[in-house]
């Protein structure tokens, strides 16, 4: 008993700088945040009566509700693409691949560098001008650039199925790796052919997998600054620009903390609903 | 070798398509032509000559230096003892804990760069380096405890336990014998850490105030066409720079746990 009391004292006393120091970090702003979103502010002045004006303009202002929603529409497709995109190469890693820690190697060099610079590289190669349309020039396979590459919402969704990608490779490579091998060959002598086995067997034990893949890409993604700022042009511009523009050049700081706190709320939101209704259609399946 | 299967193919397309982006920054910056598109008028090394004479760039590399160093041994002290705890100890909100040490992988960058901001408003801490430090330190810290935690599931307990019989006092035992043995985690967190603030951007951009680290000068200069193919040369050495750290920092953690891979 003693020996227990002293265990818990010593984890909590060696835990508690982090704890402490991400809790207040996690904690703190949000108070002042919440505080502030019911502060107004006119020019420079801040008028500190509390009050739900924010909210109100927030919510009833098109341009907020338009990129909002467009940012979580957005982060959907982006997970949709890179899992779809993803999931073959998690598939040929843990089950054809022979030297496997070579390739998850291979997919995760290229992320070992800077985001930013990453999505700068896919700005030039999308370009009018850029890499992709000159090549293809040079080629012959068309004979103007293409103008549909950057600057839009389609830029903003390739850019990021590519900055996520090892992100969804690697829970999916993880849940693949589980499979007891014993299922796969029972679902065969079972008469199931290989389609109906990866329908029936592989796709439904990776479920977890693919929920933890989505959750990791969805969340930050609703909140993200420089791929639409870079790639999106006004087509693709996104909730946190707009957050951004409230913290800089608008200098309207309860406005963008209310915003802050309303785009955290459809994040969660969104998560939950997804979270309840993967777990539901994981039921299903089985 | 038998006639690759689709499936080969469609892995090798992808590969491709993760390292468009890596390759193509350092491609065009040998590009003797200012317009970043085949085909490619020549090869120069001009652009990265120039570098050294800027000293905006020298003044940020040395923000981001002084940020990164000081985030990392500030995170990884924090992890280090945070991971040691959660593996060797049972105690209650051990899960609460480690959870929320994992929090600011998956909060939003913008989130939490405007919420910082406010707070250290706030607090009256003006945006400059030690904001960003603080900052940098929050989001580097799962990377660490979860890198630390990786080194101390290999450590065999009884190696400390055999000190304490042999005499050590608890600090003695955990300097001599404990440290040693996953001094390669440490490494290894010590890197990583320094690499994740070298690269971080967002919060950089809301909290430097008017210390540019190195992502937030480059984002100055995207806007400017006429610095492109500078910006393309810096951007190449970093992208180096990232991935070399990043090796070695891989190569430190195999070697601290043996069990993995």
């Amino acid at each position: 008993m003693i020996r227990l009391r002293s265990e818990t004292a010593k984890g909590v006393a060696l835990s508690a700088p982090a704890t402490l120091y991400v809790g207040f970090l996690v904690a703190a702003p949000l108070v002042i945040l919440v505080t502030y979103s019911m502060w107004t502010q006119s020019y420079v002045t801040i008028d500190k009566t509390l009050t739900l004006a924010n909210y109100r303009e927030a919510l009833t202002d098109p341009l907020v509700r338009l990129l909002m929603l467009r940012s979580i529409l957005i982060a959907a497709a982006v997970t949709v693409a890179t899992v779809a995109l993803a999931y073959p190469i998690a598939y040929f890693i843990a089950m054809k691949a022979q030297r496997k820690t070579l390739w998850l190697l291979l997919i995760t060099i290229p992320f070992w560098s800077s985001y930013l610079l990453r999505v700068f590289a896919w700005k030039l190669i999308l370009g009018f001008n850029g890499v992709m349309n000159s090549a293809l020039l040079a080629v012959g396979v068309i004979q103007e650039p293409l103008t549909f590459l950057l600057y839009n919402e389609f830029a903003v969704v390739l850019t990021l199925a590519h900055a996520w990608a090892p992100f969804a490779i690697l829970p999916i490579y993880v849940s693949l790796q589980k499979i007891d091998p014993q299922l796969l060959e029972a679902a065969t002598d079972l008469g199931n052919g290989g389609l109906e086995r990866f329908l029936r067997v592989t796709l439904p034990l990776t479920v977890p997998g693919i929920v933890a893949a989505c959750l990791i890409i969805f969340i930050p993604t609703v909140g993200d600054y420089v791929t639409p700022s870079l790639v999106g042009g006004s087509d693709g511009k996104m909730i946190a620009n707009l957050i951004q523009v409230q913290f800089g050049a608008a200098n309207n700081w309860p406005l963008g903390a209310t915003l802050s706190l309303l785009a955290m709320l459809a994040v969660g939101f969104a998560a939950i609903v997804f979270v309840l209704s993967a777990t539901g259609l994981g039921r299903r399946i089985r | 070798m038998t006639r690759p299967s689709g499936l080969t193919i469609y892995a090798m397309l992808y590969l491709a398509f993760l390292y468009l982006p890596v390759l193509v920054l350092p491609l065009f910056s040998f590009n003797d032509g200012t317009i970043v598109a085949f085909p490619i008028k020549g090869w120069t090394l001009d652009w990265y000559r120039q570098l050294g004479a800027q000293e905006t760039l020298l003044s940020a590399l040395g923000n981001s230096l002084i940020v990164g160093l000081i985030s990392a041994m500030l995170a990884t002290s924090m992890g280090l003892f945070a991971a040691r705890a959660y593996v060797r100890y049972r105690f209650r909100g051990k899960e609460a804990s480690e959870g929320l040490v994992m929090l600011p992988l998956v909060v939003p960058g913008i989130i939490v760069a405007s919420s910082m901001l406010v707070l250290f408003i706030s607090l009256g801490l003006k945006p400059s380096l030690t904001a960003v430090i603080l900052g940098h330190t929050f989001l580097a810290l799962p990377f660490s405890v979860s890198i630390m935690k990786s080194a101390f599931d290999d450590f065999d307990v009884s190696l400390e336990e055999a000190a304490f019989d042999l005499g050590s006092s608890a600090v003695e035992a955990f300097r001599r014998v404990t440290l040693p043995i996953v001094a390669p985690g440490i490494v290894s967190s010590l890197l990583v850490t320094f690499t994740v603030s070298f690269d971080e951007f967002v919060l950089a951009f809301f909290l430097s105030g008017n210390d540019p680290t190195l992502p937030v000068y480059i984002w100055s200069q995207i806007r400017f066409p006429a610095k492109l193919p500078n910006t393309l040369a810096l951007g190449s050495l970093l992208l180096l720079a990232s991935i070399l750290l990043l090796v070695v920092a891989e190569y430190f953690r195999r070697r601290s746990s043996k069990s993995t891979m």
